[in-house]
């Protein structure tokens, strides 16, 4: 037993100690660079494609054709996107409402965009998917006649703001900017 | 003995007459192409990306009418490794072009202008259009058609290929049969709709000589100014670009690929010289130990 | 012979209470690291640890394609190019695959000639030898299922083609042809079942490997000399870290020729027809298997009967399978056999010229006087194919009987001491005797 571990674990080279173990640290680590450099294409090969990343380019919406106190799902990179037309009442609802115990605090300025120096506050896009485990919430519904998510029960008010349930966050507002009064990019 | 020497005479005669085969084989289908120097030749070539910005405008001039290039994007343009265009060019030239999207609300299809991430139209919506259009023939898809073209190096030379890392058939060919429209031998009748070719397999081509786009019966070009870079237009010159062009297309990735290749084989060199010593240290233990142990 | 002693010995608690209910890592000890080797062993006994680089490899690469690839007859040859245009490394991926399955068999037949050279096949390796001709079976089933895949006119014919060497059978060869197609024709459902076996065939293989080594550990390595180990401290060297660092060495050798063509040459290997999508209206004009079939194709098209060339194909790989029988020498290694050595190398070449004539139109001239064709492709395939089942038949089967070899070495240590003149060698002990 002894023998088998003397000759198999020993450094050998006794006359020169210090450079095999360079050696052999020298060779494991250039291995290791070696086994890494393989496992990297393993990975990254899952990242969207490039042809998955120029297909989620931005994209121009028209607003003209929502009506006030309409709304409209878009798909955008895979995701629905609601683009609502709210109604001078639901805005100043949704501005009494800054004040309430919200859970996400936000107020509703800071969900409408601006164009040339004016708050769209008529415009609130938002990413159809709630916060807490992704379903798409119902347009119009819940108890604040924002979105109300029927998978477990999460309410919005008109904003896009939680306000009961298990959602954490508020919707998500995707990157989007005005191009004129009418018209948007998103991305 | 017997048996076994004339078995190695008749694999010797074999071998030798091999090479001598194959030319004699390949006149029947159609010449050899002659090799041309290409920039992407070797394990650290590279395209010329103003040559491909030339080759893509032959493309589009003279090709794109017939042939498609549908597996390309417009956005591959302007990657890295390509020919170069900028964002904004790619843009452009995109919206020059029309693709077919929808359906709309109505339930339509409709047609609006391509963005960077759509791939090039097809010239026809289906193949037997493209029949219709062309005499019964369709004219095929360019995208991979410098990898999809070849002609048989015969043996010994395919071995040496390996080490002299020549794989440029498919754009030799194509040079050589843009090149090489002739009138036909004297004999050799040509039926109505096929061309003459010296190089095209067969020799009967159902494709016109595509440069009398460019170049008039003398061999002049149309347009002295075709290329905008200076670059003289010669038939050469212009058969050249296009396959190069059409070798980018095939191979987009080709630079990135040669460029990972120098740094694997380095890393692979570096840790095979490093184990080799390592087992040599290993092994020599097998010596030492054996007159220590000895008796 | 037979099973070492396990010299494992657990170190820690939690070492111990792991040996206890399940002894795996006594096992990677016993196999991996005190597993006795001939000292011996030349390089030609790396290939073993090549090959498993290259399953794994194959299916690692396997396994990430099939994320991106659709088994489907109008999308299958654009989403390989997708692969190669818009994945992250996706051309890396798809050339290492291709060209692995080349480097694979080129390792293969290393690895088979270097068993047939040394006699590995002998008792009382015949059932590790056998699980190898499955393994190379398996092998050969899983590559031509993966050509079909990318759906270009080689894939499209080739899979006809040898779909078809089927309805050769008597009576029922049509309607099983039609039940491999699941169609009248090579189709979608054929591409589907194709890569559905495709997927399987590699964990098979994987499964027929574990027993081929499981055989390997149990009857001990063959070695150059052929003669068995008598004194495992004289004659053996322990697996690590000798045999582990040497493997490693090769590996990444082996590696570097693998690189070259990934990298630089990555077509070379593979048939341009097969960038023109499949087209079942339009057979390319000279139509060919992938390299590593064809001595097996050469045989094939040298007969002239349709049955009868789909038996001799496939007699040819059966055939072996008996190899271990039709060796009548009672001497393992060709190393001790003048005769058979020089056979062995005409066998060889002989292969090689069947896989050449397996790529060459069959009415090609091999030999021609004054002007006259006395040899075509199809009569070289013939005396090739001939000559192939002489050596499993006849030379193989005399050649013990009549040949003198030559004297033995009394044991591995004393081969190694005739090739080194170094004093007595006393390897590293890699299991004591008791």
């Amino acid at each position: 037993m002894k023998d088998v571990a003397d000759n198999t674990m020993k450094a050998p080279g006794a006359s020169d100690p210090n450079r095999r173990d360079f050696l052999l640290l020298a060779t494991g680590a250039a291995g290791a660079v070696a086994v890494g450099g393989i496992a990297w294409p393993l990975i990254s090969q899952m990242n969207p494609d490039a042809s998955t990343v120029a297909a989620g380019a931005p994209v121009e919406v028209d607003l003209a054709p929502i009506g006030e106190g309409k709304a409209i799902t878009l798909k955008w990179r895979g995701k629905p996107i609601f683009v609502r037309h709210r109604t001078a009442q639901e805005i100043a609802d949704a501005k009494k409402d800054d004040t309430a115990a919200l859970p996400d605090r936000q107020a509703d300025a800071a969900r409408v965009r601006a164009f040339d120096g004016k708050a769209q506050e008529q415009w609130i896009v938002v990413y159809g998917n709630c916060t807490h485990l992704g379903c798409v919430p119902i347009g119009f519904s819940g108890e604040y006649n924002g979105w109300y998510c029927p998978c477990h029960g999460s309410h919005y008010d008109n904003s896009g703001r939680i306000r009961k349930g298990p959602a954490p966050r508020n919707l998500d507002i995707p990157e989007f900017a005005f191009l004129s009064a009418s018209k948007i990019r998103i991305g | 003995m017997t048996i076994v020497s004339r078995l190695f005479a008749a694999a010797l005669v074999a071998g030798s007459s091999m090479a001598l085969a194959a030319p004699a084989l390949a006149a029947g289908g159609g010449e050899k192409p002659p090799r041309q120097s290409w920039s992407f030749y070797g394990p650290f070539g590279t395209f010329d990306k103003a040559q491909l910005q030339r080759g893509f405008k032959v493309y589009r001039e003279v090709c794109s009418a017939c042939h498609g290039i549908e597996k390309v994007s417009f956005r591959n343009l302007s990657e890295p490794g390509g020919p170069g265009f900028s964002e904004a060019q790619v843009k452009a030239l995109a919206a020059e072009y029309k693709v077919k999207d929808g359906p709309n609300e109505q339930g339509e299809m409709f047609e609006r202008p391509a963005r960077p991430s759509d791939r090039f139209p097809k010239p026809f919506p289906n193949p037997e259009a493209a029949k219709a259009a062309n005499n019964g023939a369709v004219p095929p898809d360019f995208s991979v058609i410098a990898k999809a073209r070849s002609y048989e190096r015969g043996f010994p030379i395919y071995v040496f290929d390996i080490f002299t890392q020549y794989q440029q058939q498919g754009v030799d060919y194509i040079t050589a049969l843009l090149l090489g429209y002739e009138e036909p031998p004297a004999g050799v009748k040509v039926e109505d709709g096929l061309h003459w070719n010296r190089y095209f397999p067969g020799n009967k081509i159902a494709m016109g000589n595509p440069l009398v786009a460019v170049f008039d019966d003398a061999g002049k070009p149309n347009d002295p100014n075709f290329y905008t870079d200076g670059t003289p237009v010669t038939k050469q010159q212009v058969a050249k670009d296009l396959s190069a062009f059409l070798m980018w297309t095939a191979e987009p990735k080709l630079e990135e690929r040669k460029r990972t290749g120098v740094k694997v084989m380095l890393w692979l060199i570096l840790l095979a010289g490093l184990l080799f010593m390592l087992k040599k240290r290993i092994w020599s233990r097998l010596d030492e130990d054996a007159p220590a142990k000895a008796h | 012979m037979g099973e070492h002693h396990s010299t494992y010995v657990p170190k820690t608690g939690i070492e111990r209470w792991v040996d206890a209910r399940l002894p795996i890592v006594r096992l990677m000890h016993d196999s991996a690291v005190s597993y006795p080797v001939p000292r011996n062993l030349n390089y030609f006994w790396t290939f073993g640890g090549i090959l498993m680089m290259m399953l794994v490899s194959q299916i690692i690469t396997g396994i990430v394609l099939v994320m991106h690839y659709t088994p489907h007859v109008d999308y299958a040859f654009q989403s390989v190019e997708h692969i190669m245009r818009d994945v992250n490394y996706g051309w890396l991926m798809r050339y290492a695959h291709a060209n692995g399955a080349s480097m694979f068999f080129v390792a293969v037949y290393i690895h088979i000639f270097r068993g047939m050279y040394y006699g590995s096949y002998k008792a009382p390796r015949e059932l590790l030898w056998i699980l190898g001709v499955v393994i190379f079976l398996l092998m050969m089933a899983t590559a031509f299922m993966g050509y079909v895949l990318p759906w270009g006119q080689m894939s499209f014919w080739g899979a006809t083609v040898i779909t078809n060497l089927f309805s050769a059978i008597p009576v029922v060869g049509e309607s099983i042809v039609t039940w491999l197609w699941g169609g009248y024709s090579v189709d979608n459902p054929t591409l589907n079942r194709f890569f559905s076996l495709h997927y399987l065939l590699p964990f098979m293989i994987f499964g027929v490997v574990i027993l081929h080594v499981w055989a390997l550990h149990h009857v001990g390595q063959n070695n150059p000399s052929g003669v068995e180990v008598k004194n495992y401290a004289k004659d053996t060297v322990p697996f690590t870290p000798f045999a582990t660092v040497k493997d490693l060495f090769a590996m990444v050798c082996f590696l570097m020729v693998f690189a070259w063509f990934v990298f630089f040459h990555p077509n070379f290997l593979g048939h341009a027809d097969n960038y023109i999508p499949a087209d079942p209206l339009k057979t390319p004009a000279h139509i060919v298997p992938e390299w590593y079939f064809l001595p097996f194709y050469g045989i094939l098209r040298a007969v002239p009967d349709k049955l009868g060339g789909v038996l001799a194909m496939f007699a040819s790989i059966a055939l072996l399978a008996f190899l271990p029988w039709l060796d009548t020498s009672k001497v393992k290694s060709g190393a001790y056999r003048p005769a058979f050595k020089i056979f062995f190398w005409v066998f060889v070449v002989v292969c090689l010229f069947l896989g050449y004539a397996g790529s060459q139109p069959t009415d090609k001239a091999v030999l021609t006087l004054g002007g006259r064709v006395v040899l075509d492709m199809v009569g070289f395939g013939q005396i090739l194919t001939v000559y192939y089942f002489a050596h499993f038949l006849v030379i193989l089967p005399l050649l013990g009987l009549f040949e003198k070899p030559l004297a033995l070495p009394a044991s591995i240590a004393d081969s190694v001491l005739a090739s080194t003149g170094h004093g007595h060698p006393v390897g590293a002990h890699a299991s004591p005797e008791k």
